[in-house]
């Protein structure tokens, strides 16, 4: 690990490698540990179907509840700008899709990197201001635990790291290229032992909150 | 002899007036040198009439495990222009490939250069330099370090022109069989300049010299030792096919549409974007193309360890390993290791359900 490139070589490589393994073998191990305990047969005589408003539910609980807009206007948009802006920087930025397409094979259409720069900036900015928000607002800073500065954290400094590398502000690139990816390698093994998992957990959740009330005959 | 003499004691204005070099012609290749080197017009006439008074400074070229290409680069190319002639009015007084004496009379030559301009000349090194045995290269049974060390005692600056003497190169290259390091592995005490390539571009070798003369000094280096103003930006960033990898439009093979089109190289591997270098201003063979230009993707060779950085034809930001494979045993032992959580879940609320002991109001009442 003598040189910047030694160091990219080895993220890009058996630091990889680790990172996928710890995120793949995680994220299942919570999954099926929640999904294979199954739950409790329901003996009542259903009242409508599951699978419709399950997976109506899915969709709807995307958009915010209504009232919570004017209780804390600045949660729900800071939280909408910077999940979109982080998925557009991840899946459409085009170096991001050649590494897709060279590892898994698929592809799709990625957006300008002009554009997808200004929405890294964006979303740095906005993560900048939900920590701030986070430690100010005196029932945030209450219900934040070690847990949600850290995923803050991981989620950051992927972005950080990486608008550092596109503008090419640390020197040598190797390094700050092998910075960025180590980053999302952190990410990574933090990803399925954290709160971060509800990338995953989130459409189960909604799911059977649907289904539930679609069972029941009730609006979900 | 005399004329020799002559010659040697001759500014660099004289030696170019009696080559015929015209004053336009000399005051155009300093534009072109202060443009070269990112100084604004207004220092044309300084280095006009630092390169004008510049006395010959004495070159001494030590070869050592290399290949030649960097002197075929520099000799060829870049011959009959007037860079050619600058590095003709400075003294070689030391090139294996180019001197025409040998043997003892060589070696006599870079002794007495060495002796006569005592803390003044200039030491060029081509070639790594090996470590594990000092028979693995030698001249006139002088091993490679023993002459590089004794040579660059009595020296201004040195410069390590090309890959192998700036980072060790080819030969450093995995396994390293010779042990070869660069020149600054070795050099501690005077100011190396890192010309790295494989070759180097001629015009950066006669850049830096041109800046010795007319400044007196080596120009400002980067973090590996090479000079700025040729290595100060990637060759991604100046790339004029840079436009197509922001848009996504990648050529997939060397022969197809893609590739006919002109488009980015990176899927085939190019290092552009890990390669600081002068290829995409400055070009190569008198300016008439340069490798991302004919075709090919760049492979980052001014840049160390380029050999070992996972083969000329895969980017190097991507990862190495066989991801699907990977990705199948993992999800497998996932799902077994999944399961078994999931099945040790359930033998626990099973039996948590078991012990679990049941209430009645007459328990309580019995109790209480």
């Amino acid at each position: 690990m003598s040189t910047p490139t030694d160091f990219l070589l080895w993220v890009r490589g058996p630091g990889f490698d680790i990172a996928l393994v710890i995120f793949l073998i995680g994220v299942i191990i919570r999954l099926l540990e929640v999904l294979v305990l199954g739950r409790k047969p329901d003996l009542a005589e259903a009242r409508g179907t599951e699978m419709g408003p399950g997976l109506r539910t899915v969709f709807t609980r995307t958009l915010p509840e209504s009232g919570s807009m004017k209780r804390s206007p600045f949660t729900v948009v800071g939280g909408y700008v910077w999940h979109i802006g982080f998925l557009i920087c991840l899946f459409l930025f085009v170096p991001h899709i050649e590494l897709i397409n060279s590892t898994l094979g698929v592809k799709w259409p990625g957006l300008p990197s002009n554009l997808v720069d200004a929405v890294a900036a964006v979303t740095i900015v906005t993560l900048l201001a939900m920590l701030f928000s986070r430690l100010n607002h005196p029932v945030k800073r209450f219900l934040s635990g070690p847990e949600d500065y850290l995923t803050w954290l991981v989620t950051f400094l992927p972005m950080l790291t990486g608008y550092l590398a596109y503008h090419r502000m640390i020197d040598p690139y190797p390094l700050v290229l092998g910075l960025h990816i180590l980053s999302v390698e952190v990410l990574m093994v933090v990803f399925p032992f954290t709160k971060l998992m509800h990338a995953f957990t989130f459409i189960f959740a909604r799911w059977y909150n649907g289904a539930m009330a679609g069972r029941r005959g009730v609006q979900s | 002899m005399a004329d020799e003499m002559m010659r040697f004691t001759q500014t660099l204005g004289e030696s170019l007036r009696e080559r015929g070099v015209s004053r336009r012609g000399f005051l155009k290749f300093c534009t072109a040198t202060a443009s070269m080197m990112a100084l604004p017009p207004t220092m044309v006439p300084a280095i006009a009439a630092a390169l004008e008074k510049a006395r010959r400074p004495s070159v001494i070229w030590l070869s050592f495990q290399e290949c030649t290409g960097c002197t075929e680069s520099l000799t060829r190319s870049h011959s009959p222009t007037v860079e050619n002639l600058i590095f003709d009015h400075i003294s070689l007084d030391y090139h294996h490939t180019l001197q025409a004496a040998a043997g003892e009379a060589a070696e006599a030559a870079r002794e007495a250069a060495m002796h006569e301009n005592e803390g003044k000349y200039l030491v060029v090194v081509d070639g790594s330099i090996p470590l594990a045995n000092p028979g693995f290269s030698t001249i006139a049974g002088v091993s490679n370090l023993q002459m590089l060390e004794e040579t660059v005692k009595g020296a201004a600056a040195v410069v390590a022109v090309g890959t192998c003497a700036a980072f060790g190169g080819l030969p450093h290259a995995n396994p390293n069989p010779t042990g070869a390091v660069s020149v600054s592995d070795i050099v501690k005490d005077k100011p190396v300049v890192n010309v790295s390539g494989c070759p180097p571009i001629p015009t950066v070798i006669t850049g830096v010299l041109a800046h010795f003369l007319t400044f007196g000094e080596l120009p400002e280096l980067d973090h590996l030792g090479r000079p700025m103003t040729f290595y100060g930006q990637s060759i991604h960033d100046r790339c004029y096919r840079r436009p197509f990898y922001d848009k996504g439009l990648f050529a997939e093979t060397f022969d197809d549409e893609g590739a006919r089109k002109g488009w980015c190289l990176y899927r085939l591997g190019c290092k552009g974007p890990m390669t600081y270098n002068a290829c995409a201003t400055t070009r190569w063979n008198q300016g008439t193309s340069w490798p991302v230009e004919s075709g090919h993707g760049c492979l980052g060779c001014s840049e160390p360890n380029f050999w070992d950085t996972g083969g000329f034809y895969n980017a190097l930001s991507i990862p190495d390993s066989d991801i699907t494979r990977n990705i199948g045993a993992v999800v497998a032992g996932g799902v077994v290791l999944g399961a078994a959580a999931g099945a040790l879940n359930r033998s626990k609320r099973a039996s948590a359900a078991a012990k679990h002991e049941t209430v009645t109001i007459d328990d309580l009442d019995k109790t209480s």
